[in-house]
This record gives C-alpha cells, structure tokens and sequence, in this order.
C-alpha cells in the first residue's frame, strides 16, 4: 500500500511531496498547502486505493524548537483505508503568523467539527469552512490554548474569586 | 410574528437525557425538528495541554478522566502509543491481562449505556439491573487497580501490580451471571413494543454517510460497517482470540441496541478465553530506565531504586517523531496521536475522541424527526461528555 500511494501523489501531483516521512511503520507524507484539497478529491475518486475515511484531523505548534524553521505550525491528516486495512499521514506545514489552509468540510462531513476544533486550540483558520467557529472554548476566551505560548495556568475567564488577583505564570 | 413558523427550543446542559452537559439548541416547526446544533464544551478541562506538561508516565492518570465509562481502555490506548514510540515489546502475559481488562471494560460501558438508554425511552427498572451486573466489573477494577472507577491500572510496559490472586474466579464469575442476565435484558426491552417503537426508525444513518461522517465503534458497524480495530489492526494480543464482529443492517437505534448486546456477548468471550489460557509470565516488560521495575526489586536492589527515582523524577528522553495508535474503545475508535520533541515530555498528545466525531452527526440524525426522538438519538450515539469535550 505505501508504494501505491506514493505513486499514486507522485504520478498525479509531482511536485506536491515536499519529505516524506517513515516512522515506526507510519507513513507520513508532507504536502504543500495548496494542494490538500485536490489531493483529498482525488483520493475519494480513487477506488483501487478506497482511502474514504478521514479518521482524525490534529495539529501541532513547533515555536521555539528546531522544527520551526519549516513551519510554525503543522496539521495532520489521518487517513484511513477501510478495505485495506492501511493508515497514512498528509501533514501540512503552515506559517506562524496567519495560518490558513484550505477546508475540507465539503469533501468530509467530520471535517466540520474537527477543523472547528483546530481552529479552537490552534488559531489556524480553514478556508472556506462554513461555520468556523469556537466550540470547545468559552467564547470570552482569547487566545488558542494548545499554543506553545499559552500559558499553562493562566485561568481565562476570570470569576470573581480571580479576578483581582489573577493567578501567577508558571513557566 | 404571524409569519414566524419555527420556535428556538434549548435542551440542556441540565437535562437528564443528554448524559451529562450537552447543550442542543433546536429548531422546531410544531413537533418537528427543523435544526439541531450541538453545543459542547462545558466539561473541557484542557486534558491535552496538561499532558504536555506532565512526564510520560504521570499523563496517564488524566486519560482516566476523559472516558470515565471506559477507563481501562484510555490506559490501553495511552500505554500502547507510549510503547510504540519507544519500540517497548510487552510480555506474553500482560497483553493477554489487558485485553481482559479492556474487554471486560466494555461490558461496563454497555451496561451503563443499557440501563441510561433504557431509562430515557421509559424503562426504569433496567437501570438498575444494569448497575447491579456493571457492581462485578467494579469490583475486579477495584481488586486490580485499588480503585473504582480512576484505575491507572495499565501502565507504560506493563500493569501496575500483579493480577490479583481470585481474578479468573471473578471474571469467571461476570461471565456467568452477565451471559446469564442478557437473557433477562433481552426479555425485557428486545420485543417490549414500547422500546420497540421508541427505536426502530429512529437515528438512522446510511452506511455511505457513516463513514463520511468518520463514524466509529456501534454508530460505523450499526449501518452495516463491518469495521473494528480489533480484527482490522489487531493489538494487544487481539489476534490470538476467537470472537465475531456483530453488524446491524438498517443504522437505526434498534439495530445499534441489538449490535451493543451482541458485543457485551463477543467481549464475555475473549474474557473467557483469556482466563483458560492466561499465559505465565511477568506483569512488567524488563526494560531498565524505561519501565518501572517491580516493586519487589526497588525494596531490595540498589540498581532498582536507582532507575525508580530517575524514572519518577526525570522520566526518560523518548526518540523524535510522532505515532498514532487506535485502539476499538466501546465508542469507538480511539486514537492517541504523541509527538515527541525528543525531551522526557510529550510535545503533544491528540486523542481522537470518538464520542467527539459520533456526536458530530447528531444534526444529521435527528433534522426533520419528530422532537421526541432527540432523546433516543442521543442515547443511541452513546456519549460521554467528558470525552467530548476532554
């Protein structure tokens, strides 16, 4: 399976694989941005590959480690293939102001909910989504709490208990 | 307004059926339901980010929290991820004790979504039969892991202590009285015309939608998905057992109902088959700095009580790169997705909440159904908040 979906991104998007990744049996390809969503269209067409379930969509935040210097901010795909059994990984790499990548709630409907959770916890915007909204969060709430430079104990909102002495930063 | 046709109803967050503090805002044209939207987020504790700060081995007591229906079963996911990322091969024994575990899990979840799901469509009395058989599975937990409900039990190469000395004669002993009292379960709700009509046609969803919607567990394989990660990718040993994966064949509430009894059967007889042929062996993988050694040995060798205190204090450094494990939780697909910056701390850990991903389609069960059906479809997609929302 890992060859026919390497030939299958290499033989329709050439220059789309940027590194490919292979670690303990996973495969991860990372991709340019501007091409996930065709990518994903292609595959839901491919019926020889019958990758149809997306199982996860999560994120991570690289400041201040080594990573960072191909992209803040990573996003990644699972994908799964009910028939043949096989998981693989597209990872996008995004910048860490602004980041966006295009939406694939047209393609999934689970997309909806788990792009709106991303956005929550990441701060990173999908294209095109319908309702990109908060949904796990508090609506007061500022700022994306899976962000390396979120504070881990900062307590937002504040209630009245807090709110004259809001609780120290712990680094 | 005369020409306002739709009024605004707010069910929850307390309100007895959903299970928790799920929020639905409804849209109803008289009876009919014309939109539902989902509001969660009342329970979000921020159980990713804590994990973050935490060493590897002290994360795993927040997995608990999240399905606290299915504890084991988060700890089996957590440890199995951790395993694979430090390339951690566990003893014959342990695989063997933890598929046990975890299925005598599901069980307890079931048997909760049982008795919640039967009080909600009316029926009373099930819920108590439910509770009495789930009190056997409490017990083994509390036998095993000293408590209740938050065991930890299963831990990063192992369990935490030795199997108890009665543990076959206590999952023999489920074994025998749940197999026995399904029978009485199925006499009450199965062709009680009442529940009959509560569920069938009701909540359904195709098999084609399922998986656009990522569905997983009961909601995937009710509409005739014949998915599970136990025979599809096994772990834990699961390979070595005898058991069937029950399918539904209309996606509706019934169906999911007939199918979730059906597991409850499947999971008493792996446990079996883990009490005959429980291999010997330790409870602990032997890996030095990595896995806690025994107890035994931390009170009696100078090397032991070395690499406990460097473990405990320092944790270990655990290779660049990223895994994902899934496991087949009683919702679902369970997933830990662990990134590993290199240092003793998880760079981040992404669980995939399949309580999350089934409540997504909750709008697309119930828009244009009658507004008493809310109830049976939210019980029928079988939720916990606090894995909904983590």
């Amino acid at each position: 399976m890992e060859e026919q979906v390497r030939s299958f991104l290499k033989s329709s998007f050439g220059d789309a694989i940027i590194r490919e990744d292979d670690f303990r049996g996973q495969q991860s390809l990372y991709i340019t941005p501007e091409t996930l969503a065709p990518i994903c269209e292609e595959l839901l067409q491919n019926s020889e590959l019958d990758i149809k379930y997306l199982s996860d969509i999560t994120s991570l935040d690289w400041l201040g480690h080594e990573e960072e210097k191909n992209g803040r901010f990573e996003v990644i795909y699972n994908l799964y293939s009910l028939s043949h059994r096989y998981r693989f990984f597209l990872k996008v790499r995004l910048p860490g102001d602004n980041p966006e990548v295009s939406s694939l709630s047209h393609l999934w409907q689970a997309a909806n909910w788990l792009e709106r959770e991303v956005y929550d916890m990441m701060g990173i915007r999908f294209e095109g989504h319908p309702d990109l909204t908060k949904i796990l969060t508090p609506d007061e709430l500022e700022g994306h709490p899976l962000r390396k430079d979120f504070p881990l104990t900062w307590e937002q909102p504040q209630f009245s208990w807090n709110k004259d002495r809001p609780p120290e930063v712990i680094k | 307004m005369p020409e306002e046709k739709t009024i605004e109803l707010n069910m929850g967050p307390q309100h007895p059926a959903t299970h928790g503090v799920l929020r639905v805002v409804l849209e109803l044209d008289g009876e009919t339901v014309v939109k539902a939207r989902p509001v969660i987020g009342y329970l979000h504790t921020g159980i990713e980010k804590t994990m973050e700060s935490k060493l590897y081995y002290k994360a795993l007591p927040a997995t608990d929290r999240m399905d606290y229906l299915a504890p084991m079963s988060n700890n089996l996911g957590y440890c199995l991820a951790v395993e694979k990322l430090m390339d951690i091969e566990v003893p014959e024994k342990v695989k063997w004790a933890r598929a046990c575990l975890a299925e005598l899990t599901r069980v307890n979840s079931h048997l909760v979504w049982l008795g919640t799901h039967a009080i909600d469509l009316g029926a009373m009395s099930m819920l108590l039969y439910a509770f009495r058989e789930r009190e056997l599975i409490l017990d083994v937990y509390e036998a095993c892991g000293g408590q209740r409900m938050m065991t930890s039990y299963i831990r990063i190469g192992g369990l935490a202590h030795e199997l108890p000395k009665d543990f076959d004669r206590k999952v023999r002993k489920i074994v025998t009285v749940v197999r026995e009292r399904l029978h009485d379960y199925e006499a009450l709700l199965t062709n009680n015309e009442i529940f009959i009509r509560r569920t069938k046609g009701v909540a359904v969803i195709s098999a084609e939608e399922a998986i656009n919607y990522s569905l997983s567990g009961p909601m995937l394989r009710g509409s005739g998905v014949k998915h599970d990660m136990r025979k599809a990718n096994p772990y834990s040993g699961y390979e070595n057992f005898d058991f069937d994966i029950p399918v539904g064949k209309n996606g509706d509430a019934y169906d999911r109902y007939l199918l979730r009894l059906e597991e409850i059967r499947q999971s008493l007889r792996i446990a079996e088959q883990v009490i005959d042929g429980m291999p010997e062996g330790p409870y602990r993988a032997h890996v030095p700095g990595v896995v806690l050694p025994p107890k035994e040995d931390v009170l009696y060798k100078m090397e032991s009580l070395i690499f406990h205190f460097m473990i405990i204090t320092e944790g270990f450094k655990v290779p660049f790169g990223a895994v994902y494990q899934a496991i087949e939780s009683p919702k679902g697909e369970l997933g830990f997705y662990i990134s590993s910056d290199g240092s003793n701390k998880p760079h981040r850990v992404r669980v995939r909440p399949p309580s999350f991903i089934n409540l997504a389609s909750l709008p697309r069960l119930v828009e244009g159904r009658l507004f008493a059906d809310v109830v049976c479809a939210i019980g029928s997609v079988d939720i916990v908040l606090g894995e909904v929302d983590r």
